[in-house]
């Protein structure tokens, strides 16, 4: 395989953080499996479900695509234009509610 | 071409021949991809949610057999192949290429196991009577949203397998670099990551509580 010069020196995560955040992520999926079954309001289990889903997000993408060691402007670049977009995406999120109240 | 004291002065990183944030071209452009594919999903989910939230009585079929222990099952399995291929991009920086093409050939098969336990899943719904536009249990929006959003992303693993297939021979033939496994793990990361929302939203809130 030819060498590929990067401006950077090789990388790569070390073979212990790969699995022990393998093992967090499998862990929070556990917390979620159960959390599913325990009797919570809807709005609970779902910040608690997308919390935890974001923290899982956020592992993957900081260890596994390897932000966390990337240039900080490339994740300048990134992650506050998805952050902005998705917002914007939930503004009409409430609107749900009234068209739910509007029904008969 | 030599150049005068007050041109080496006023060179600056935008007179070219540096790469922007240290990345290849490769790599940044799969990485703008990825923002977009993800606020695809996020555009579906969204809608999902919206719709779900709008929707008096919609359905909670899961049972934990098969739908909830599949899904989780397939989690885990999506969850190994990311491990996998950080094992797989470790061992082409290392320069091992029968190392990497392994690493990618065990992602690959964390991929299929996916597949064919979700189409197991699937065609359970299926013979239940759930399709795109009805279901046995209320309104019509489950089967669409369902399908609709698991579907895509079933797309993106099954482009992402052959993907990796692509660059696993490609390694095996000597002709692709460190860089190449690298931009194809990202996009195989994403595909996880996705899951790590799908999951949740669509199979979690939805358990059959008894």
């Amino acid at each position: 395989m030819s060498a590929h010069s990067e401006t950077h020196e090789a990388h790569g995560l070390s073979a212990r953080l790969t699995f022990t955040v393998w093992a967090w992520l499998l862990a929070l999926t556990g917390i979620e499996v159960f959390l599913a079954y325990e009797k919570l309001a809807l709005h609970l289990m779902l910040v608690l479900l997308m919390g935890l889903s974001l923290v899982k997000a956020g592992l993957i993408m900081a260890y596994f695509m390897h932000l966390k060691f990337e240039k900080k402007t490339l994740v300048l670049t990134l992650i506050p234009a998805l952050v902005i977009v998705v917002s914007t995406l939930s503004v009409f999120f409430p609107d749900s509610i009234r068209l739910l109240n509007m029904k008969p | 071409m030599a150049s005068s004291r007050v041109e080496e002065l006023t060179m600056s990183e935008w007179d070219g021949g540096v790469l922007p944030y240290s990345v290849g071209h490769k790599k940044l452009g799969m990485w703008l991809f990825i923002v977009s594919d993800a606020l695809t999903f996020s555009a579906l989910l969204m809608g999902y949610s919206y719709l779900r939230v709008a929707t008096p009585h919609w359905p909670t079929p899961f049972h934990l057999w098969p739908s909830i222990a599949f899904s989780t099952l397939m989690t885990f399995c999506l969850l190994s192949s990311s491990l996998t291929m950080v094992l797989a991009v470790n061992a082409s920086f290392r320069q091992d290429r029968a190392g990497t093409v392994r690493w990618i050939l065990a992602t690959m098969l964390g991929g299929l196991a996916f597949m064919i336990l979700h189409l197991k899943e699937w065609n359970t719904l299926i013979h239940e009577g759930v399709t795109l536009v009805s279901n046995p249990w209320g309104t019509p929006l489950f089967g669409a949203t369902f399908f609709g959003i698991t579907g895509l992303h079933m797309f993106h693993v099954f482009t992402g397998v052959l993907y990796l297939a692509g660059i696993a021979i490609g390694v095996a033939k000597g002709r692709f670099t460190a860089e190449h496994v690298e931009v194809c793990g990202l996009y195989w990361h994403f595909v996880d990551l996705v899951w790590m929302f799908v999951f949740p939203l669509v199979y979690l809130l939805s358990v059959q509580m008894h």
